[in-house]
């Protein structure tokens, strides 16, 4: 490791008028090291990596780069000297080649024209320096989400990047996807380059990072350079309280099995010969790797997708689901996994959203905007979310709009709740408040079902967990026989 | 742990047929059409109804060059029947009524299109328009101007070179309207093809804001794709005037949703982004050769427009299902 540092912050400060974002934070990144940037969401992270980035100016405090001083006033100025940032939201163009993402907006040119023998030669070469096997002819579209993030990388080493920050890299991929990731990231970083990663996922934080940067209300907290931190440790810097507990004391089922699902399997097979029970009071797990048909089975199940053969019982009585309307008639209803796409209309109010499941519990009446109010008012009341019915649900943080879209459900009396990956994209503090709601719902005798990638959550919510491997039942295990271990043994399968 | 998938390779299917961008299925459709056209009329398969068939699409043609620009960047341009009628015209009363050269009516004719595009840019970048309503007030517009120009009346009699242009077919083959669409297509498809200008398109309608942060002047290209597709509005709009030998305000009405249709028949991709010069001139050929066919077989003029529809949403359908399987 090199003794000077490639990027140094002094003094970085920046207000949105009367909103301090950031106040007189330092930082130093050295070549070839992996500084892990944490913080709950609004600790000023993405200010931070944008003002690195040239994609925002700090109100005070000053840069350098290699020695110089560095002020990029724009992204391209900032990528002109290295410094690249690969967000969150991939920034690829589906419909063009892979070649053409890599350079897009540089082409090589020959003659006034576009020397595509050459882009794609190139290209090539940035994919096999992160040993991707993939023609550089081929279009974007229909790629995995990991080999997509790879290729977000291929653009940023074409780029010559010194610098890169990655912006949780990992909130889209698998287990085995993201391990292949960290191996680039490793071989990246023992070519010198420095990377900068932002990341909620603290198990991947011990795994891939040399150092960790707390950041709290725009101010840098603490740093920690010893791996052997615990992650406890590390998130109550984060929280900026120590964490009583995070999952709360699961009750116990009652016994009387509410949803029987038996060798259920879809059209394409995603997932075959399923079969499991959830009780009442009871939260069932499913995990698996990206890729294994969870999400698939638990829309098969909310009547959102076909299936080809099975059967699904709620309390005894085989149900026919054409469609989620079938099912949520029936009492079960799914909070999916991408909210913004699925769960939520960002730019419409939270009464408007609490009141579209319901619309059916209004009967014949005129609807008035303050029966809406009053409706949603009940419903956000009991779960704590921080707002009023009459505001835009993208003015709510993510942990409140999930809260908006578990509670927009509640209202009518579910039998069976599916969450789909219910923590994704919210930070740690929020977390617990989501875990509580889960856990009150089996107390008040709902069968639970939890899906998620992240193992911790389903370790610490779930009575039994389901493991599914690329769409074969790998096996159920029981809360004691559950660790982290266990259900990798069985994912990988 | 299970390796992670580091090979995915391209689609098995013929790499020849996929280099014409997405236009294998409209060229199929274009083909069988000719086939099914040759065997159920005489007059079909001849090279002079060939020649036929260039001279009634190259409007059309000419016109569906500006849109797929348009389109690509995942915009949209109603105002380009309005523009032509403008651009006849300022052309007709320079000429005309003013008593200019003709080749100054043009200049001026082209101008007013030029304007027209501007205007239209400036709306969709500066001041936030959608485009939708921007080129929808630039048709009413362009219409009214365009009419008040002669008070509503038709300009007629212009020099007999420029009906000539229209008509004389040179070396027996092809007249200079239809060689100047030709033109017009050819370098169109190699802008879009080999001119980092013509590629930033793609990266706009895809994504602007990757578009943005690889450097590209978003507003700029905006800006410069609508006045392209206005002047090539206009264009059309002097090659219609030669065809007629006269211009009236009233011309080029609903040729913007022809013109939109031929650019999706051809497989360019509403949402922007995705496909090209060439599948738009198998959608302008098919547009015209299906003119041409059923005017053969004696087809009702409003049944046609009904089979014209039929045949919008087979070629967007089929597109949409090709799409869904990969």
């Amino acid at each position: 490791m090199v003794t000077e540092p490639v990027l140094s912050l002094r003094g970085i400060s920046k207000r949105y008028g009367p909103l301090q974002v950031l106040n007189n934070v330092s930082l130093d990144v050295y070549a070839g090291e992996v500084v892990a940037l944490l913080g709950e969401n609004g600790a000023g992270k993405s200010t931070l990596s944008g003002i690195i980035a040239g994609s925002r100016a700090p109100s005070e405090g000053t840069m350098t780069w290699l020695g110089q001083p560095y002020a990029p006033a724009t992204p391209r100025e900032a990528i002109d000297k290295g410094v690249v940032l690969i967000h969150q939201e991939l920034q690829l163009l589906p419909e063009l080649s892979i070649a053409e993402n890599v350079f897009i907006g540089r082409w090589p040119m020959k003659n006034g024209v576009i020397d595509r023998g050459e882009m794609v030669r190139r290209a090539q070469e940035q994919l096999s320096r992160l040993n991707l096997h993939i023609p550089a002819t081929r279009k974007v579209a229909g790629l995995s989400t990991a080999n997509q993030q790879l290729i977000e990388i291929a653009k940023a080493l074409a780029l010559d990047a010194k610098l890169l920050i990655l912006d949780e890299p990992t909130a889209a991929l698998g287990g085995a996807e993201t391990e292949a990731l960290f191996n680039q990231v490793r071989k990246l970083r023992s070519e010198g380059v420095g990377i900068i990663y932002i990341s909620h996922r603290m198990e991947e934080i011990k795994q891939i990072t040399d150092r960790v940067v707390v950041l709290r209300d725009g101010v840098r907290v603490q740093e920690f350079a010893d791996s052997a931190t615990p992650v406890r440790t590390i998130v109550e810097s984060m929280v900026g309280r120590p964490l009583e507990r995070m999952f709360p004391p699961l009750p116990e089922p009652s016994g009387r099995p509410v949803l029987q699902v038996s060798g259920l399997t879809s059209p394409a097979r995603s997932f075959r010969d399923v079969s499991f029970e959830v009780q009442s009071g009871e939260i069932l797990g499913i995990a698996g790797l990206v890729g294994a048909g969870r999400t698939e089975l638990v829309r098969a199940i909310s009547g959102a997708d076909p299936i080809s053969a099975g059967t699904i019982k709620l309390n005894g009585e085989e149900l026919k689901l054409r469609s989620p309307a079938d099912a949520i008639a029936k009492g079960i209803v799914m909070v999916p996994e991408d909210r913004k796409d699925q769960g939520i209309v960002v730019t419409h109010r939270i009464s408007e959203n609490v009141v579209y499941p319901n619309l059916d519990m209004f009967g014949r009446r005129w609807i008035t905007s303050g029966m809406k109010r009053t409706f949603a008012e009940q419903a956000i009341s009991k779960f704590g979310v921080k707002g009023r019915a009459e505001q835009y649900a993208s003015d709510l943080s993510g942990g409140n709009q999930q809260k908006v879209v578990i509670a927009k459900w509640l209202m009518r009396d579910p039998k069976v709740v599916i969450l789909d990956e219910p923590t994704r994209g919210i930070d740690v503090g929020a977390r617990a408040g989501i875990y509580d709601i889960i856990v009150n719902l089996a107390r008040k005798g709902v069968a639970v079902i939890v899906v998620s990638s992240d193992l911790e959550e389903v370790l610490g919510v779930s009575n039994r967990i389901l493991v599914l491997a690329q769409g074969k039942q790998a096996g159920i295990l029981t809360r004691e026989e559950a660790n982290d271990v266990s259900v990798m043994e069985l994912a990988t399968i | 742990m299970v390796a992670i998938d580091i090979t995915e390779q391209s689609r098995p299917s013929g790499v020849w047929l996929r280099r014409l961008a997405g236009a294998t299925g409209p060229l199929l459709g274009l083909l069988a059409l000719c086939v099914f056209l040759s065997f159920s009329t005489d007059a079909f398969l001849s090279l002079r109804n060939g020649l036929n068939i260039l001279d009634q699409i190259t409007v059309l043609g000419i016109m569906a060059v500006g849109m797929t620009f348009v389109i690509l960047i995942g915009g949209i341009d109603l105002s380009v029947g309005s523009v032509l009628a403008l651009s006849m015209m300022v052309m007709g009363w320079t000429a005309n009524v003013a008593g200019m050269p003709l080749g100054v009516g043009i200049g001026f004719a082209l101008i007013a299109s030029a304007v027209s595009g501007l205007i239209v840019g400036l709306l969709v970048t500066i001041f936030r328009v959608p485009a939708f309503i921007a080129t929808l007030a630039m048709m009413s517009a362009a219409r009214g101007v365009a009419n008040m120009i002669t008070d509503g009346q038709q300009i007629v009699g212009f020099p007999d070179w420029f009906m000539m242009l229209a008509i004389d077919r040179h070396f027996g083959i092809l007249t200079a309207t239809v060689f100047l669409m030709l033109i017009v297509v050819l370098i169109a498809w190699l802008f879009l093809k080999f001119r980092a200008e013509g590629r930033m398109l793609y990266a706009v309608g895809g994504n602007p804001e990757v578009a943005r942060l690889a450097g590209i002047n978003v507003q700029l290209v905006t800006i410069s794709v609508y006045v392209v597709s206005a002047v090539l509005a206009g264009l059309a709009g002097i090659v219609l005037a030669a065809r007629l030998d006269s211009v009236q305000p009233s011309s080029g009405f609903g040729y913007e949703l022809d013109t939109i249709a031929a650019v999706v028949i051809g497989g360019t991709s509403l949402s922007g982004g995705a496909g090209g010069i060439g599948g738009t001139l198998i959608g302008v050929l098919i547009i015209g050769v299906l003119r041409n066919g059923l005017n053969l077989l004696n087809v009702s003029p409003f049944l046609q427009q009904v089979i014209i529809g039929i045949v919008i949403v087979l070629a967007v359908g089929a597109e949409t299902i090709r799409r869904r399987r990969t």
